[in-house]
């Protein structure tokens, strides 16, 4: 497909709508690329809003284990960044919803920053999240992400100071991915209480659309994050822990990502 | 952030947002006590008493003899847990003290920074859990043990290679949601900003020692100093006391275990490309897209894919040389400063040893004044040498 919907271009409708968007998290390559991108094809045909898609990396340290273990997979079934940019490419094939890309800044600095951010914008690639470079390390990849028009996307945390969310708000574009857990990726039990607060004030900072992970795993979840003023979710680690339960049958697992995925969406509108 | 603790390109805070707010606290913290004068009378106390320092400058008058050189060795062996590495535990087990923390992370590879945090968190009433990859927990069950009869726990590592590297990564992880009473003790010159210029500024005092000491016995600065580098921490302790003496010549040892050539090494400045491991930009055992490879050393203490950043730097503009020694190499000076000095020393140092002898054989190098920073003592390393010599115990 050579168009491709924008950021600005979903969150702008679904505003209008008065929906949220539902943007699902898996690692190219997870358990092997076919199967990956058949997950993939399962997600967009049940609806989703978006994707983020993690390139696997040998040390993920901002993910939990589930997140860990699908990057692990991932690299045994010998996935590596040729085949991750193609994967991309593949996924652009069918669909125009806005792919975001997440991963590690070893793997963007190694394959050139300018180079890596031109070749997602020659896929079609709409925004980078790196999951290890904080606004203050970022001038090299803001330069490239404007040059070549890719959203450079920022993680905004429960911690993350008034001071440093000016400098933030600044430079993130596409969505400000919001954190309001302390800790790692993975599936948790409750939404954390403080979310509203959190999303109150970076609203004041900023126009850019919230979306919150990290935890969220329940169809009750997204309403709640939503409910708090959110303008989107993500979710990664429930919906990689169906794919390590079921990895002994692909038919199963397909088809109880679908049933899943359709739930938590369902819970956006 | 005050600094970003750049060391021409390397160095620098390259961690997640949930991270910020640990490192923003310890960076204030650090600058404040490193100015404070009660915090530094009650380290340099600490180094005193608990450690047993000022360490020996000791002439190596066998092996001087032998070799054509005069050699020094900077007796950090003889500190309490058998190395440097209390050095940099009692200046952080301090700090995390006066931050107002209560529990102590650390990761350790063979146990000797797990180990050397124990025994400080034990003195200082801090609760310690130790991150160990779940192989390197069943190679060093003494250590654990160890670690265990001073109170820590100690927390097997089951992801990734199951080594050093994954014990970092889980520590910092832990770190994340444990910030509030939490201080992350790193045993090494790297990671994010401030902890390179935190872990030279507590090891600094193996410089301070050597210089003065060098200076009373010679009556002048040496020619050449000569340290193993791991992460990195003994050498840039000893190196700090001489970086503006530009006339001294610094060496650092790197791990090159079955040889640079081979996939089996640890020489990080050797062999290694730029990249981004642990929260800095160093050099880095990885392949060409950048996945970390492991390394590998017959000494744990050198089996580490990255190295310090300021090592990085001081290595690109030409201030220090980066030799690697292999396995057989340390072995062969291992057994040679058992014979000819009667002292044992650690796997690691026997790098530095075993470079200092090739470099005095050289003929352009006779009669120089050598300084060899013994980081730590062989006891540690019986199991392994015992093993590799083929040798029953």
């Amino acid at each position: 497909m050579s168009n491709k919907i924008s950021y600005n271009e979903l969150f702008n409708k679904k505003k209008i709508n008065n929906e949220g968007v539902f943007i699902p998290f898996i690692v190219a390559g997870d358990p092997d690329y076919d199967t990956s991108l058949e997950i993939v094809k399962t997600l967009v045909n049940n609806g989703v809003d978006a994707l983020e898609i993690g390139f696997p990396f040998s040390d993920p340290v901002a993910d939990g284990k589930t997140v860990q273990d699908a990057n692990f997979r991932a690299l045994n079934g010998n996935m590596n960044i040729k085949k991750s940019m193609k994967f991309l490419e593949d996924i652009r094939k069918f669909t125009d919803i806005p792919i975001g890309l997440l991963l590690y800044y070893n793997l963007v600095y190694k394959y050139g920053i300018d180079e890596f951010y031109k070749k997602l914008s020659s896929i079609g690639v709409n925004g980078v999240l790196i999951a290890d470079l904080p606004p203050e390390e970022s001038d090299l990849v803001i330069e490239s992400s404007k040059e070549y028009d890719i959203n450079q996307i920022f993680i905004a945390a429960q911690s993350t100071t008034n001071e440093r969310l000016k400098k933030l708000t600044k430079i993130a574009s596409g969505f400000i991915y919001v954190v309001s857990v302390m800790g790692v990726t993975g599936a948790r039990r409750n939404v954390e209480n403080n979310t509203t607060t959190m999303i109150e004030r970076l609203h004041n900072h900023t126009d850019t659309s919230l979306c919150v992970g990290f935890g969220i795993s329940k169809p009750d979840h997204v309403k709640e994050v939503l409910e708090a003023g959110a303008n989107g979710t993500i979710v990664g680690s429930a919906i990689i822990n169906i794919i390590k339960d079921n990895l002994d049958d692909k038919n199963k697992m397909l088809d109880s990502i679908g049933t899943y995925v359709k739930q938590l969406k369902k819970a956006t509108i | 952030m005050i600094n970003k603790g750049k060391y021409g390109k390397y160095g620098g805070v390259y961690i997640p947002e949930l991270l910020i707010p640990a490192i923003e606290e310890l960076e204030e913290a650090f600058y404040k006590c490193k100015k404070d004068e009660k915090f530094n009378k009650e380290l340099e106390e600490y180094y005193k008493e608990f450690a047993g320092r000022p360490t020996n400058l000791y002439y190596a008058k066998n092996l001087s003899k032998k070799v054509g050189c005069k050699i020094y060795l900077k007796r950090e062996d003889m500190l309490h847990t058998g190395a440097h590495k209390i050095n940099n535990t009692i200046g952080q087990g301090l700090l995390a003290k006066y931050m107002g923390k209560t529990r102590l992370i650390a990761e350790t590879g063979a146990g000797q920074h797990g180990i050397a945090t124990a025994v400080i968190g034990a003195k200082l009433g801090l609760d310690v859990d130790v991150y160990m990859g779940s192989k390197d927990v069943e190679r060093q069950k003494l250590n654990v043990f160890r670690m265990k009869l001073s109170g820590a726990g100690v927390i097997p590592v089951d992801v990734g290679s199951k080594t050093l590297k994954d014990s970092i990564n889980e520590a910092f992880r832990n770190w994340m949601s444990t910030v509030d009473n939490t201080h992350y003790l790193i045993g090494t010159t790297m990671g994010p900003h401030p902890y390179p210029e935190m872990v030279k500024y507590f090891q600094s005092v193996i410089g301070k020692e050597a210089r003065k000491q060098i200076l009373e016995k010679e009556g002048k600065l040496p020619d050449t100093i000569i340290a193993c580098v791991g992460g990195g921490s003994n050498s840039m302790g000893i190196f700090s006391g001489f970086l503006d003496d530009i006339d001294v010549e610094l060496i650092g040892v790197e791990g090159g275990g079955e040889g640079v050539e081979t996939e089996k090494t640890g020489a990080t400045i050797s062999k290694g490309t730029d990249g981004i491991l642990h929260g800095s930009l160093s050099k880095v055992l990885q392949s060409d897209e950048g996945q970390i490879s492991e390394a590998s050393s017959v000494s744990a203490g050198l089996d580490y894919p990255s190295v310090g950043p300021e090592h990085a730097y001081l290595d690109s503009i030409n201030r220090a040389k980066y030799v690697p020694i292999n396995n057989d190499e340390a072995l062969e000076a291992f057994q040679e400063l058992c014979k000819t000095e009667g002292i044992i020393p650690a796997l690691e140092s026997s790098h530095a040893v075993a470079y200092a002898i090739k470099y005095a054989k050289k003929a352009e190098n006779k009669g120089k004044t050598i300084i060899v920073n013994l980081s730590g003592r062989g006891d540690k390393d019986m199991h392994i040498v015992s093993k590799e010599l083929k040798v029953k115990t």
